[in-house]
This record gives structure tokens, C-alpha cells and sequence, in this order.
């Protein structure tokens, strides 16, 4: 083959799979063991008072430990969301679907999930929650025992109570 | 008392879907020879060498700065990498300039790149973390509730963030550089394309770029005798914050507010608004236009949009933003934050051609980053500090 006739090489696939050990640290074990228990546990600050979930042993505000353990519930209201129609080869979930910033009671941060068992229409900033765990014989010490969360049809918050979050 | 550093060389490629006619090294290596030729110097002139991009996962390329270091002329000289997630391309301008600042080189070559045709940025974006679900979908998926978010604060009417898409397009359409070339695109066309991450649309999006930007920083004694004016560097400053914690202003982030605030101040500028004569911000989804207008005080929280709606921020408007088409035209996401620097600095410098603003003197460059954690500004003037 002559030189003219050899075309430039583009492009060459090289598939890479990474797997990953994570160590959860002593916080966010606590976390993981109640959620195999079909529990949400929190840590509040002892400073600023406001309540971590998932808890990672320290308010990242008042850069001090957390150790008070506080049990959070797992209902909610949505304070933001977004309907993904865009696929992505590692997603969870089949499309479209809600991602939603979930504000659990007894919760200061936002938790990151989906709303099923409702049209995608009506999901709304505002609208209560509640997560749709796995069969209790499922449960682990994996966020994957909380499968979605779906609506509970209780009255909507209204925005001014959740500006504070948003 | 720093040293005064200017910007005397600027290089950039032609960005584009698919740069498969070059490697990286091939891709970096354009962006630096036009920057060393518009600063008239060879790369025996350059004593160190600063290199930005975003995580090492999207091309998958472990440490770049190692494999980059001969196409960058590097070998034998300080090379130093930097990584701040999206808004890298301006902390490595920042990071280069500090060091002319401190007084330890008189001229840096510093370039910012990504190849996203030999990259999966969604994929890596979309990660699956032991504590969260792979439920986010890349950049848009995280982002698109804050611009919700953003909507039921201000009231902003719904078509604001297509009226930023058209601006930006059509300032696209004057920059030969930039990646979308779209001079028939209309106000229906944006309106009626398809939501990606509702109320993301699809002409509302930034798109995925190959490109590379440098720049050729100086010392005052060596900034003389180029062929183009030196764009004088006043003011730096960079910031970063939690990635969550209570009270996060996920909208208006603290860090942005206080970084704006530091790079202002260090500029003596009082009235940002009044003083800057255009901006090239960070924009690579069409709300973060408002958004960012407030976050860098040039609005008053809540009424961003006003300036978008009444045309403040065309190139004719009293705050012309993202002449060159901005992140929303081209995204070599780790180069993206260095060309709204290099942008800047070509309005002062005049340099700027159809784009260019009618007696630009004092122009800010400004990047973002993560999940809005990671900040970087630039002041950049045409007379000397």
C-alpha cells in the first residue's frame, strides 16, 4: 500500500471499567445500618443546630463534628426538580423520569432522588412525598432500599416556607 | 507590592464537534503557537508553563501535563497543572498571572483544553456514588432544577433564558472561532426545540467542543514592543464553597458574591455596572445569564432578568455580555473558563474584530465550576494599573 493510500487513524476505543472500595467512615455507616432498618438517621450541629442527612460527621458550615444523632422522616417536600429526557448509558432509571430535591421533615439539606406514581405534569416545587422503600427483606445498607419517592396527596407547602432551601 | 502582569499573546482554536485531524498534543500545540505568535516571541521566550482542563475521567488521559509536556515546550522549564472542575480555565489564567505577580517568571505560557469527541463527559458526570443514584444526567440534569429554582424566586418571565440562547447565537455568528455558526436561528426555533432537562431546551444548551485556548502572560519590563497593546491584569481572585450544607444559596452563591466582591474591590471599581464595560461570563445554559447578573452584583437580586429583557446585555445594550457567543457557542469544557478571559482581554486590547465593543477599556472575565463551588474572575484593562 502506498503512503497516499493509507487513510489517518482516527480514532481507536479503549473501554476502561473502574471499580471503586468506598470506606463510609463512621458517620455515614450509622446512616447506612438505619437505612437497612428501613430508618433515616440525621447528625445535628451542635453550633448552627441545622440537621445533616446523609450525616458525613461534620457541619461543613461551622467546621465542627456532628454527633448528635437525630431521626428524620422519610416524607418530604419537593423544592425543586428537573424531568430528564436525556439518556445517559449509567442512569438508573428508564426516561423520562423527575429528579427531585427533596426536603425531608426534620431535614436542612436537600436529599437528590425520583418521583414516581404520578404523571410528570403534575410533579410542582411544593408537593409532599414520601419514599417508596424495597421489600423488607431487601433492605441493605445501600441507598438502592429507597427505590423512588411518590406523592402522599397531603396539601402542597407553600413556596414562602421553602424559600429558606431554595 | 506585586508585580503588574498583562496579557501580551492570545491563541485560540477553531472549536468544533470533531478535531479528529489532530491528537490533544496536536490540539494544545495550535492554541500556544498562536498565542506566542500574537505575542511575537518563540517558546525559548517562555519560562513556565501552566496547564488547565477539567477531570482527568472525560478523556480519560491519566495526568495530561505528563504526556503534554514536550508539545508545550515544557521540557526543562516549571510546569505546573491546575484543576478546578468547569471554572479551571480561569484559575489556570489566575494561577499563571500569580505567579508573574509574586515575581518568580517574567513570561508564562499557560493553555486550557478539552477534547470532548475523545471524551464522555455525561458518563462521567452521571457517576454512580455509594450515597447518591445515578439519577442526575450529566451537567444538565444538576443544573436545570437551580434554573427552576431561579424562575420561582424571580418571576422572570418564561422566555427569558430563549431571548439569552438568540443573543448569544447570534454574537456567535460574529466570532470565527466559535463552534455554532447558526445565523438563521429564530426566536420559534429555540422556543419549539426539544426539552432536554426540563426547563432545559435543546438550543437553550451549550454544545460538546474540541478547542484550546492560551494566553501568554507578562511582566511589566517584558510586556513592551509586541505587536498588539498589553491587556493590563488589575485584579484576580477565586473562590470556592462546600459542595452542600444549610442555608446554601444554591442560586446566588455565597462564593460568587464574595469573589465578585474581592476582584471589585482589588480593581477599585465601586459601581461594577458603571465601570465594566463588557463581561464575558460563564454561561452554558441560558438562565445562568440572569443568574450570574446578580451573583456578580451588576443586578439587584431577583431582577437579573430585567437586564436580558430590556437588551442591556446585546452588544449594543450598556453591558455587552459573552460578545464572543460565550460557553453557549463553545464548550472545550477545560479551555471554556481561559476563553472568557482571552475574550476580555482581546476588548481591551481592540482585538476583538466583529465582536468587538466600541472602546472597551475595563472588561471582566469570570468561570464557574462543579456544582457552582468553584469561582475564578478576571479585571482587564487597557491602561496600566
Amino acid at each position: 500500500m502506498s503512503d497516499a493510500e493509507r487513510k489517518p487513524v482516527r480514532s481507536i476505543q479503549t473501554p476502561m471499567r473502574l471499580t471503586y472500595h468506598y470506606t463510609a467512615g463512621i458517620a455515614t455507616s450509622r446512616f447506612l445500618h438505619g437505612i437497612a432498618e428501613g430508618r433515616i438517621l440525621g447528625q445535628r450541629c451542635p453550633v448552627c443546630t441545622k440537621v445533616y442527612v446523609p450525616p458525613r460527621g461534620s457541619c461543613p458550615r461551622c467546621a465542627v463534628a456532628t454527633e448528635e444523632e437525630v431521626h428524620v422522616s422519610d416524607r418530604g417536600t419537593i423544592l425543586t426538580f428537573a424531568i430528564v429526557r436525556v439518556p445517559s448509558e449509567n442512569l438508573d432509571v428508564p426516561l423520562p423520569f423527575a429528579c427531585v430535591h427533596v426536603l425531608l421533615d426534620g431535614a436542612d439539606v436537600p436529599f437528590f432522588s425520583v418521583v414516581q406514581g404520578c404523571p410528570l405534569d403534575e410533579v410542582r416545587i411544593g408537593m409532599r412525598v414520601a419514599a417508596a422503600w424495597v421489600e423488607p427483606d431487601r433492605l441493605a445498607p445501600t441507598l438502592q432500599s429507597i427505590r423512588w419517592f411518590e406523592p402522599t396527596g397531603e396539601p402542597d407547602v407553600p413556596f414562602d416556607q421553602l424559600r429558606e432551601h431554595l | 507590592m506585586a508585580e503588574r502582569c498583562a496579557v501580551i499573546g492570545i491563541g485560540q482554536t477553531h472549536h468544533t464537534a470533531r478535531r479528529d485531524d489532530v491528537s490533544i498534543a496536536g490540539l494544545v500545540r495550535e492554541a500556544a503557537e498562536r498565542a506566542l505568535a500574537d505575542a511575537g516571541l518563540d517558546w525559548g521566550d517562555i519560562d513556565a508553563v501552566v496547564l488547565g482542563k477539567a477531570p482527568d475521567m472525560f478523556e480519560g488521559v491519566m495526568m495530561p501535563e505528563l504526556y503534554l509536556a514536550d508539545a508545550l515546550g515544557a521540557a526543562g522549564k516549571p510546569l505546573l497543572r491546575v484543576h478546578t472542575a468547569g471554572s479551571v480555565g480561569g484559575s489556570t489564567a489566575v494561577v499563571a498571572a500569580n505567579l508573574i505577580q509574586a515575581g518568580l517568571h517574567e513570561r508564562v505560557l499557560t493553555v486550557a483544553f478539552e477534547k470532548q469527541s475523545e471524551s464522555n463527559a455525561m458518563w462521567a458526570l452521571t457517576v454512580k456514588t455509594p450515597l447518591q443514584s445515578a439519577v442526575v444526567a450529566g451537567a444538565g440534569g444538576y443544573f436545570a432544577p437551580l434554573i427552576r429554582s431561579y424562575m420561582q424566586r424571580s418571576g422572570a418571565p418564561e422566555d427569558t433564558g430563549i431571548r439569552v440562547a438568540l443573543k448569544d447565537r447570534s454574537n456567535a455568528n460574529k466570532n470565527p472561532y466559535a463552534h455554532l455558526r447558526e445565523p438563521d436561528l429564530s426566536f420559534e426555533t429555540v422556543a419549539n426545540s426539544p426539552m432536554l432537562w426540563d426547563p432545559i431546551r435543546f438550543h437553550e444548551t451549550c454544545p460538546s467542543s474540541d478547542g484550546a485556548c492560551a494566553l501568554v502572560l507578562s511582566s511589566e519590563r517584558a510586556a513592551t514592543g509586541g505587536a498588539h497593546p498589553p491587556a493590563w491584569i488589575h485584579a484576580t481572585a477565586m473562590r470556592s464553597e462546600p459542595t452542600q450544607f444549610a442555608g446554601q444559596e444554591k442560586v446566588n452563591p455565597r462564593a460568587g458574591q464574595e469573589c465578585a466582591q474581592e476582584v471589585y474591590a482589588k480593581a477599585g471599581i465601586t459601581d461594577p455596572r458603571r465601570e465594566i464595560d463588557c463581561a464575558e461570563i460563564y454561561v452554558p445554559f441560558s438562565w445562568f445569564e440572569p443568574m450570574w447578573l446578580e451573583n456578580l452584583g451588576f443586578a439587584p437580586v431577583g431582577s437579573g432578568w430585567k437586564m436580558t429583557y430590556e437588551g442591556a446585555t446585546a452588544p449594543d445594550g450598556d453591558l455587552p455580555v459573552n460578545m464572543s457567543g460565550g460557553v453557549l457557542s463553545s464548550n472545550p469544557i477545560g479551555a471554556s473558563g481561559m476563553l472568557r478571559f482571552a475574550e476580555a482581554a482581546m476588548q481591551v486590547r481592540g482585538q476583538a474584530g466583529a465582536h468587538q465593543v466600541d472602546g472597551a477599556r475595563t472588561a471582566l472575565g469570570h468561570a464557574y465550576g462543579g456544582g457552582s463551588q468553584f469561582f475564578s474572575m478576571w479585571i482587564v484593562r487597557s491602561e496600566r494599573p
